[in-house]
Parts: C-alpha cells; sequence; structure tokens
C-alpha cells in the first residue's frame, strides 16, 4: 500500500462506503487485538496482484506443448512436474492436469464454492464463483460454451470436473496449429486462462490478444 | 447441508457472463478481505473447511444477493465471534475493546507470507486399505448430513465408476467441525450425463467429482 492509500483511508472518512467501512473495522480490531500486522496483508494483497496469475499456467502448458517428456511426466503426475519449473512449482500435491484431445474437451469448475487453481491461475475471475456458471456447468456445459461464444463438433466428449476436494485441476488445452518451431516463450502467449479452465481456446497465432 | 451454495444442475441463474480484462479485485477492500481471511486462517482461527461451513451457514437470502468477497467478510466475522476472537461489540465500535485471545499459530507476520503461498498438503497416512479401485462401480450415498460435506446433491443416489485414486486426505465433513482430520480415502468419481439427469441428457457429457469413501457405496 502507497503512502497516499494510508492518508486516504485515515482522512477521508465520508468518502468510504459502508462496506468500507465495515472491512476497515475488522481490520483495525484484528491489528489491535496483536493477531496480523497490516504490512503482511499488503504482502499477500500484491503477491496476487502482481506475481500469481495466469502466466505461471502458461508457462506450463506452453513447456507441455514443446515437450514431450514433459508433457508425460504432466499428465502422469501434475504436481510433481510444475515442481520442477522453480518459481511456479509451488503448487502443493493435488494438482492433475487434464488434455483437451480431437475427441474430449475438459471443463473445471466449482459448483460448492470457488476451487480454482490459485497457483496455477491467480485468483478467479467473478464468473467463476457464481451462480450461473457453477449452477450449469454440470448440467448444461455446451450451453454455457455457448455463452464463452465456443462451440465444439457435436459428437466430442466432455468431461466437467467438479472440484470437490483439494484437488485442483489444469486443462492442457490442444497446441494451435501453425505453431511449429514456435518457442516456449512465444507459445505461452497463446494461452488464455479460459482455454486451462475449458471455457476457451488458445488464441490463434497472428491474431492479437 | 442442503444450502444453496450446493448449485451444481439448479436452473434460473441466467447466462456466464465474463467481464473482459477483468480486475484481479474491483475494489481495494475485497483484497483486505482475502488477505485477512488467508492470514487468521494460517494463524490457526480456522481451517479451509471451516471457512467454507461459515460462508455455507450464511442465511439463503444473504448468501445468493453478497458478492464474493462479501460472503469472505461476514463468514469471518461470524467465525471469529463464535469463537471469541472478537466481539460483537468490538465490529459496532470499530475497535479492539477486550484482550487478544491466543492462536494456535501465533500471529500473522512478514515472516509467515511466504508459507501460506504455498498450497497446503492435504494427504495423511491411510488408517486402512482403500475399499475402492479404478474401475470399480460405486453409488454415491443418499445422505443429506446437516453440516458440511463435500457430496454435490446432484451426484447422490448415482451410480458411477472410480478413475483414479486420490491418495488418504483430510476429511472435510470432520476438520469444517473442528472434530479433528480424520483423513478418508479419496477418488476420482466419473458419471455419465445420462445417469445424472436423465435420457434426455447430452450423451457426450461426463462429470465426475472427488468423492471421499465415506460417500461411496458398491453398486
Amino acid at each position: 500500500m502507497t503512502e497516499h492509500d494510508h492518508h486516504h483511508r485515515h482522512d477521508d472518512h465520508s468518502e468510504l462506503s459502508e462496506t468500507e467501512l465495515r472491512v476497515r473495522a475488522l481490520e483495525t480490531i484484528l491489528t489491535e487485538k496483536g493477531y496480523v500486522d497490516p504490512a503482511a496483508l499488503d504482502a499477500i494483497i500484491q503477491a496476487y496482484e502482481t506475481k500469481i496469475g495466469p502466466h505461471n499456467g502458461a508457462r506450463v502448458v506452453a513447456k507441455a506443448w514443446s515437450d514431450p517428456a514433459f508433457r508425460k511426466a504432466l499428465l502422469e503426475d501434475a504436481s510433481k512436474a510444475v515442481g520442477t519449473l522453480g518459481h511456479v512449482g509451488r503448487v502443493g500435491d493435488h494438482l492433475v492436469a487434464v488434455e483437451n484431445t480431437p475427441h474430449r474437451h475438459n471443463m473445471v469448475v466449482c459448483t460448492l464454492c470457488s476451487c480454482y487453481p490459485w497457483e496455477m491461475l491467480g485468483l478467479p475471475p467473478v464468473w467463476y464463483k457464481a451462480a450461473p456458471y457453477r449452477s450449469r456447468a454440470v448440467k448444461d456445459p455446451r450451453g454455457v460454451l455457448a455463452d464463452f461464444g465456443v462451440s465444439l463438433p457435436k459428437e466430442t466428449e466432455i468431461r466437467v470436473w467438479d472440484s470437490t476436494a483439494e484437488t485442483r485441476f489444469l486443462v492442457l488445452p490442444m497446441r494451435p496449429e501453425g505453431t511449429e518451431g514456435w518457442s516456449e516463450a512465444q507459445l505461452a502467449e497463446l494461452v488464455t486462462r479460459d482455454s486451462m479452465i475449458g471455457t476457451g481456446f488458445p488464441r490463434m497465432p497472428g491474431i492479437p490478444s | 447441508m442442503n444450502g444453496v451454495h450446493d448449485m451444481g444442475g439448479m436452473d434460473g441463474f441466467g447466462k456466464v457472463e465474463a467481464e473482459a480484462n477483468e480486475p484481479t479485485f474491483h475494489e481495494k477492500w475485497e483484497g483486505r478481505v482475502m488477505a485477512m481471511v488467508r492470514a487468521m486462517g494460517a494463524a490457526g482461527a480456522h481451517n479451509i473447511d471451516t471457512s467454507r461451513f461459515y460462508r455455507e451457514s450464511l442465511p439463503p437470502h444473504v448468501y445468493l444477493s453478497s458478492s464474493y468477497y462479501w460472503k469472505w467478510l461476514l463468514g469471518l466475522r461470524d467465525n471469529l465471534v463464535a469463537k471469541g476472537f472478537v466481539t460483537e461489540s468490538e465490529l459496532a465500535a470499530g475497535h479492539a475493546k477486550e484482550a487478544a485471545k491466543p492462536l494456535k499459530k501465533g500471529k500473522f507476520g512478514l515472516d509467515s507470507v511466504e508459507r501460506i503461498m504455498v498450497r497446503g498438503r492435504f494427504e495423511r497416512p491411510p488408517p486402512a486399505l482403500a475399499k475402492f479401485k479404478p474401475g470399480d462401480r460405486v453409488r454415491a450415498k443418499n445422505m443429506h448430513p446437516a453440516t458440511h460435506t463435500r457430496l454435490p446433491r446432484y451426484a447422490r443416489g448415482h451410480v458411477g465408476v472410480v478413475e483414479r485414486i486420490l491418495g488418504c486426505q483430510v476429511f472435510p465433513d470432520s476438520a469444517s467441525m473442528e472434530l479433528g482430520e480424520n483423513p478418508q480415502w479419496l477418488y476420482n468419481v466419473v458419471f455419465g450425463g445420462a445417469e445424472l439427469w436423465g435420457p434426455d441428457a447430452d450423451p457426450t457429457v461426463k462429470v465426475s467429482i472427488d468423492a471421499f469413501e465415506p460417500y461411496l457405496e458398491p453398486a
């Protein structure tokens, strides 16, 4: 948090909404009672705003597209495979990668709350946590995909993974055609967040993001 | 509990509306709430299952009409008040008025941040051999506990096939009530669309859940 924000937070009560006042009240109490250091809260927020996001998952996908041994290891034990990649290796023990093929499309949901592979994709978007997606993904996944402008051949199997325990699922999308010889860094640019949830496809080469 | 949080298969919520270039947080307070929940959990005020149970226990109209992080704030507040870490009178005053209650893991300071950035481990030594193996047909039990469970309603009573064993893990139904970890075998179980949604279902759809052994019986 910047100096300016601190100033704002202390001096401009009238500009704070009821919501902000209630959040601030709780944080003040937790701080005054010595439960939390506000600087530690700042550090958590900063990590999710600046370090942890879909670029982590994109790097994993791009490597799987480029390196057949890594792809095999990822599908066998994603936690172990991702654990070899240094700073994106903080996924713990319960990551599972599921591979899209011409015959099968994978899609991830958490119908009960909002379970999502934070370390790979960052914090989930609002739609992932909201009722329309959580209610329909398991019953009408094609309808949900249509909301995203995604359509699949009618014979393609759709496998929906409901994240009801601590397993976190990462979709390994199909590598776009026309990317022969591309570097991992170039490939990673094509990997979208939604393609790793299963509600979208990677970008096509040559089409700006 | 059969709450409104258990949304799989419900109708009427409308289209999925994705926001282009969505920010990590829409308002600054959302980040503060997320961080407070993570920090107080790491300090020992709750485990992940307890925090889910407090959010599920919000009145249905509140659950459905509140934004995501507002539900997090309400769940955190209820948890901290119930356990005596914070009092209603402190919340009304916006300041501490009473002595702090010791936290199991102590104050959450800057040196604790790295620890929570690595995802927790939920696997535990198994108390017994696994009852099921990949390929086994299993039925999700027709069970309706009034407290926290991770067996979604839409799967109950239906027959699926065990696809993989995910190890023996902390059992949310026990952990959420702070009755201990009570580790149980966990399986990925896959169901056909027609089994879950009837003969009119899209025949290309399969849905899997991660199901703990106490949720399953042989079929």
